[in-house]
C-alpha cells in the first residue's frame, strides 16, 4: 500500500469512527471526546488499518485484566484454610497471596466482616490447644490487620482439638486438623 | 405414682444408644487381694433387676485393689455364716468372702443384708469362738468382720444399694473411704448431624447416663461445684467460647464468664465459693479466679506466655497451672496470697493438665516425652516421676475423690474412650463406648 493511499483512507475512516462513537455513547459528551481523541492519537501513531481494532483491545484488556485479577482474587479466596506445622502459629509463605486476595476484599468492602476460626490437632491437652488454636487465629488476623484490613473487621475465635476435619489420627490427619479458616 | 414418674425419667434420661459402656480389665488383677463375693440368697418372688453380687464384685475388681473370684472358683455357696466351709475357701487361697441375703419384703419393695466373712480367722476358730464377757463364756463371732443391718430398697436402687455395700467393704478393708457411689461427667461426640455434642453425666462406672445437655456447637472442660449439684463447662453455642453454671437438680443454666476471646478451663475452689478460669480478653491467655458471689474478678498470672488448666491444690491456697513461660508448656504452683510463681516438672518435653491427689502429696500430669502423651504421676516432695499409662493421646485425667483411681481419655482404635489407671499405676481398665467419642471426664465428689 503507497502512504498516499493510506492517507486517504485515514482522512475517510477517522472521521467516520468519530460518528459512529458520538451515536452510540451520545449521552456522555466527556467521554466520547476523550475516546475520539485517544482513537485519533493512536490512529495518528499506529497509522495503519488496523486501529480501531487496536482501541477495542486496549480497553478490553483492562477490562480483562481487571476481570482477571478479580476472577484470580476470588479464586485465591475460595481458599479459605491454612495450615499450620506442629506446636507453631507462623503462617508459611504460600499463604501470602491468599491472605492479600482476602484483605483486598476486606479493604473493598469496609462493611465485609470475617471471622478467623483457630484449630489444633488432637496432640495435647484440650485446654492448652485452646491456647494455641487462639494464637493461630489471631496470627492470621494480624496479618490481616497488617494489610490495611480493619481490625472491627476481623474477629477470632478457637475451637482447639474440638471440631477436626479428620479423625483419623495419622500424620496426615493431624496435619489436616492444624488450620485456620476464614467465615464471612 | 411415684414409680410411673420413675418410670418416665428413666425413658427420657436413659439413651439406649450409649448404654452399654462397660469395663474392661487390661491390666493388674495379679497383684490384687483374692475376695469372693457369693451370690446373694433370695428368698421371694418379685425377679431381681441386677445381681448385686454381680454389682459388688465388678466394683471391687475396678479398685485394683482385689482380685474378686468368678463362681465357678467358688469351692461353695453358702448362704449365712454358719454355712461356711472355712477349709475349703483357705484351700482356694480366699481369705475374704462376703455374703448377702435378699428378701422381697412387700411388692416393691426389697431388703438385704450382708456380711464379711474373715476365712482366716474363722479357720482358726472354726466359726465358734468364745470369749469371756462379765465373767461369762460367749459365742464372739470375731471372724464376722462386718454385718450389716437389713437395708430396704426399691427395685430402681439396686445399683445404688449395690456400690454402698461396695464402700462399705471396702472401707472396712483397706481403710480408704469408697468411691463407687460418685459419679462421672463427660463429653460425648457422636456423627449425628443434629446436636452431636452430648455433656453426660453417669454413675462412675458407665451405667446409668443422663444427657445434661446436647448441642450442635463444641461442649468442653465440665467440673463439678464440690457440693456435687452443680457444673461449670464451656460452650460454644454462641459462636463463642463462654463458661455456664448448670443446676444438674433444677437445670437451670447461668452464664457467668463471656468476654472476647477465650473463657475456658473453670475449676471449682474445694470451698465452691470461687472458680478458676483461662481468660484472653487482655491479650493472651491468663489465669484468672472469679468470686462466684460479687462475681469479682482477680488476675492470677500475667505474662506474654500461654497460661491455662488451673487446678486447685486441697488447700484452697494454691493452683496449678500449665504455663508455657519457660518456652514450652510444663507445671508451676501459683501462691494466691503472695502470687509467688514455682515451677514443679523438669521431666518430659512437655508437662498438661496438672492437678494435685486429694491428700495433697502427689501431682497428676500429662507427661510428654518422646512425643508420647502419658498420665503420670509425680511425688511432690522427692519430685520422683512414675509414667502411669501406655495407652495412646491420654488426657484430661480426674482423680477420684478417694485418691485412688484416675480416669482419662484416651484413643482405643480409632475412637476416643475413657480409661482407668489405679494412682500406683498397677491397675488398668477401659471403659470402652457402643458410638461416638468421650472425652473430657471430671469425676465428681463423694456425693
Amino acid at each position: 500500500m503507497q502512504p498516499t493511499q493510506l492517507l486517504k483512507y485515514l482522512v475517510v475512516a477517522l472521521p467516520m469512527l468519530t460518528a459512529a462513537c458520538s451515536t452510540t455513547t451520545g449521552e456522555d459528551d466527556t467521554a466520547t471526546s476523550t475516546n475520539a481523541r485517544e482513537t485519533a492519537t493512536t490512529g495518528a501513531v499506529a497509522g495503519n488499518d488496523g486501529d480501531t481494532v487496536e482501541v477495542m483491545t486496549l480497553e478490553k484488556k483492562r477490562q480483562m485484566q481487571v476481570e482477571e485479577e478479580e476472577r484470580k482474587q476470588a479464586t485465591l479466596r475460595q481458599t479459605n484454610m491454612l495450615f499450620f506445622d506442629f506446636d507453631d502459629s507462623q503462617i508459611q509463605g504460600k499463604y501470602f497471596e491468599i491472605l492479600e486476595a482476602h484483605a483486598a476484599y476486606l479493604r473493598a468492602n469496609p462493611t465485609a466482616k470475617v471471622v478467623v476460626e483457630g484449630h489444633c490437632d488432637e496432640r495435647g491437652t484440650p485446654e492448652y490447644n485452646i491456647a494455641l488454636g487462639e494464637r493461630r487465629a489471631k496470627s492470621v488476623a494480624k496479618y490481616l490487620q497488617n494489610l490495611g484490613v480493619m481490625s472491627s473487621q476481623i474477629s477470632t475465635v478457637s475451637y482447639g482439638e474440638e471440631k477436626s476435619l479428620d479423625k483419623s489420627r495419622t500424620e496426615a490427619a493431624f496435619a489436616k486438623n492444624r488450620r485456620a479458616v476464614l467465615v464471612y | 405414682m411415684k414409680k410411673v414418674l420413675t418410670l418416665v425419667f428413666g425413658l427420657l434420661f436413659v439413651t439406649p444408644s450409649f448404654a452399654a459402656i462397660e469395663i474392661l480389665i487390661t491390666e493388674g488383677l495379679d497383684g490384687a487381694k483374692p475376695i469372693a463375693v457369693v451370690p446373694f440368697s433370695y428368698d421371694g418372688i418379685q425377679t431381681l433387676p441386677v445381681s448385686l453380687a454381680d454389682v459388688i464384685s465388678a466394683d471391687l475388681a475396678r479398685s485394683g485393689k482385689f482380685n474378686p473370684k468368678a463362681v465357678m472358683e467358688m469351692p461353695q455357696q453358702p448362704i449365712t455364716d454358719k454355712d461356711v466351709d472355712f477349709a475349703a475357701w483357705a484351700e482356694k487361697g480366699i481369705d475374704t468372702i462376703i455374703l448377702g441375703q435378699i428378701r422381697d419384703t412387700r411388692p416393691g419393695v426389697f431388703s438385704v443384708t450382708y456380711q464379711i466373712i474373715d476365712i482366716i480367722r474363722g479357720q482358726i476358730t472354726g466359726g465358734g469362738a468364745q470369749m469371756l464377757s462379765d465373767g461369762q463364756l460367749v459365742t464372739s463371732n470375731d471372724h464376722i468382720m462386718l454385718a450389716s443391718r437389713p437395708i430396704q430398697f426399691e427395685p430402681a436402687d439396686f445399683r445404688r444399694v449395690a456400690h454402698a455395700i461396695s464402700d462399705n467393704v471396702f472401707e472396712k478393708l483397706t481403710g480408704i473411704k469408697g468411691a463407687f457411689q460418685t459419679k462421672i461427667a463427660y463429653v460425648l461426640v457422636t456423627e449425628q448431624p443434629q446436636r452431636p455434642y452430648q455433656l453426660v453425666v453417669a454413675d462412675y462406672d458407665g451405667y446409668n447416663e443422663q444427657e445434661v445437655i446436647r448441642s450442635n456447637e463444641p461442649l468442653m472442660s465440665p467440673t463439678w461445684s464440690p457440693d456435687a449439684t452443680k457444673l461449670a463447662y464451656v460452650t460454644f453455642e454462641n459462636r463463642q467460647a463462654q463458661i455456664f453454671i448448670h443446676d444438674l437438680y433444677s437445670g437451670s443454666r447461668e452464664m457467668i464468664a463471656s468476654y472476647p476471646g477465650i473463657n475456658g478451663a473453670p475449676k471449682w475452689s474445694p470451698d465452691g465459693s470461687k472458680l478458676a478460669m483461662v481468660l484472653s480478653k487482655d491479650g493472651n491467655p491468663e489465669i484468672y479466679v472469679m468470686d462466684l458471689l460479687t462475681r469479682k474478678l482477680t488476675r492470677v498470672t500475667n505474662n506474654r506466655a500461654i497460661d491455662t488448666e488451673p487446678s486447685w491444690y486441697p488447700d484452697g491456697q494454691s493452683l496449678v497451672v500449665t504455663s508455657e513461660i519457660g518456652g514450652r508448656p510444663q507445671l508451676y504452683q501459683i501462691d494466691l496470697r503472695t502470687g509467688k510463681k514455682k515451677r514443679l516438672t523438669f521431666t518430659g518435653e512437655m508437662n498438661l493438665g496438672g492437678s494435685i491427689t486429694p491428700d495433697g502429696k502427689s501431682l497428676i500430669t500429662v507427661n510428654r516425652t518422646r512425643g508420647n502423651y502419658h498420665i503420670a504421676r509425680q511425688d511432690l516432695r522427692t519430685g520422683a516421676i512414675q509414667v502411669l499409662t501406655k495407652t495412646y493421646l491420654d488426657e484430661s485425667p480426674s482423680v477420684s475423690p478417694n485418691g485412688n483411681m484416675i480416669i482419662y481419655s484416651t484413643l482405643h482404635g480409632q475412637n476416643q474412650v475413657l480409661a482407668l489407671v489405679s494412682v500406683d499405676g498397677r491397675f488398668k481398665a477401659r471403659l470402652p463406648s457402643g458410638i461416638g467419642q468421650v472425652k473430657s471426664p471430671a469425676w465428681s465428689p463423694y456425693m
